[in-house]
């Protein structure tokens, strides 16, 4: 046998798995399980208690908040699987970065199985569904003994591969604000095999006037740090100028400048050139794409 | 301390109501307790691909799956794919037609992959399948007749001739580079 000794729970709702949450000790929660069971399978994680979410009711959807024409947002539950996303026509159409994005996530048996929340709280910060989350302003939706609430991604990883969640709560959803039809976008990522954590990504989100000048632009890195990053700097340099190379060489070129982490994988001054390149690419490409109907 | 639960599953169409530790993983219980030993298992933690089974019709790696968690859904091996003892799949019978298997031993995984996309695309150029079986690895390095061999059979299905042969290599290119253009589906079938 190879995952450790645990009992397993397999609650219908919500509520039954924030109860289960309050009162068990050392419980870990079930998603798809593409990261948490070869971790159970190498014993790297020894649980008591195992809470398989997969019957949850109610956390399996892909749907649209209305805002501003044009602009709203795609609200998508926990137990989505990510093959769902990918073939979703309206993330396609409404949140195409994250369709992208999540093409690139794994290998089409691991989507079949993976889920957007599960991947949020697995929280890798290489993941590319945690970049485009901190990319897009994602904000999450948790539940817990004291009901629901709404977490800015941006505040959501406490520390590498940590959620801010209190030991009772489970993500339910995430909320992706849209940015409006015929934006630029791009993520593009460099990883030693296909189908691998990213080194380093880059997601891009560009917007610009009738006379060619960025009035809007996202620049986010995944890879580098604990969490994604987002190239503020990069991002008001782009404000009012017209995009072209040599001043985006410019401005990506400041991202050497980046603090990054040296692991097996990459030393950090390799992703800083990563950084910088990929970052470009993205940028490129985004604009390219400006007005072109999804 | 083994906790238990008897879960009813049905594999390759056959119901099956067994008593399994919690802890079981589906590809271990496919194996030791249904003796279906067609669905290996080469790393255990979701990387190589040669334990992929089709749960619910969608692809899946079974060592990352655990038996109760196939409580009520369906399963289908690489057992599952022959129509009968004496007919291959065409999947299979392209595989042995192009020596698509050197060992093997990712093959069972190889053939589940490729069900499920052939399913999805019945038209996929050859990177599609390459990108498709990405997550499968093949230690022989076997992958260039692998490819040959789906693309005969994505070719055989649209036919809708399983049993016809035709000979793939014979309309390669002599710098082996593959696969020709007429095997490359018409954009306005997709």
């Amino acid at each position: 046998m190879k995952p450790p000794a645990f009992s397993y729970h397999d609650p219908r709702s919500v509520a039954d798995v924030v109860g289960l949450l309050a009162r068990l000790d050392n419980a870990k929660l079930l998603a798809g399980g593409q990261s948490l069971m070869p971790m159970l399978n190498m014993r790297f994680v020894l649980p008591d208690h195992l809470i398989d979410l997969n019957r949850v009711d109610g956390l399996s959807y892909i749907r649209e908040q209305n805002g501003a024409p044009d602009i709203g947002a795609i609200e998508i539950g926990a137990m989505t699987r990510q093959r769902d996303i990918e073939f979703s026509d309206l993330v396609r159409r409404r949140c195409p970065l994250l369709a992208e994005a999540v093409g690139q996530v794994g290998h089409r048996q691991t989507r079949n199985r993976g889920t957007l929340g599960g991947s949020l709280c697995h929280l890798d910060p290489a993941a590319e569904l945690v970049t485009v989350a901190a990319a897009l302003d994602a904000t999450v939706t948790v539940a817990g003994k004291n009901g629901a609430r709404g977490i800015d991604f941006a505040a959501f990883p406490a520390a590498y591969m940590t959620p801010a969640l209190a030991p009772d709560e489970l993500l339910t959803a995430a909320t992706f604000p849209c940015w409006p039809a015929g934006h630029g976008y791009a993520f593009v990522e460099f990883s030693r095999r296909h189908g691998d954590f990213a080194i380093v990504s880059a997601a891009a989100l560009i917007e610009q006037d009738r006379n060619g000048k960025v009035t809007r632009a996202a620049l986010t890195l995944g890879g580098m740090g604990p969490a994604p990053l987002r190239a503020r700097e990069v991002e008001a340099a782009l404000l009012g100028e017209t995009i072209e190379d040599k001043r985006l060489r410019e401005v990506c070129e400041s991202l050497r400048q980046l603090d990054a982490v040296d692991d097996i994988h990459a030393p950090a001054s390799y992703r800083r050139q990563l950084a910088t390149v990929l970052s470009r690419r993205a940028l490129v490409k985004a604009h390219e794409r400006i007005g072109a109907r999804a | 301390m083994s906790e238990r639960r008897t879960i009813a599953v049905t594999v390759n169409g056959a119901r099956h109501e067994v008593s399994v530790p919690v802890r079981l993983t589906l590809a271990d219980f496919l194996r030791h307790h249904l003796r279906l030993t067609g669905t290996h298992l080469g790393c255990e933690h979701g990387v190589c691909g040669a334990c992929t089974v089709l749960f619910d019709g969608r692809s899946a790696r079974s060592c990352l799956m655990l038996a109760v968690q196939a409580d009520g859904h369906e399963v289908t091996t690489v057992e599952g794919l022959a129509p009968d003892g004496n007919t291959l799949h065409p999947l299979q019978q392209a595989f042995h037609d192009h020596h698509g298997l050197q060992c093997g031993f990712c093959t069972p995984g190889m053939l589940i992959t490729l069900v499920e996309l052939l399913r999805d695309n019945p038209a996929p150029s050859e990177a599609d399948i390459r990108v498709g079986i990405s997550g499968n690895l093949c230690r022989c390095t076997g992958y260039h007749n692998i490819v040959v061999a789906a693309l005969e059979a994505a070719k055989r299905m649209r036919s809708d001739d399983g049993c016809q042969r035709s000979d793939v290599r014979s309309q390669m290119s002599d710098d082996g580079k593959h696969p020709t253009s007429d095997l490359r589906p018409p954009t306005s079938d997709l």
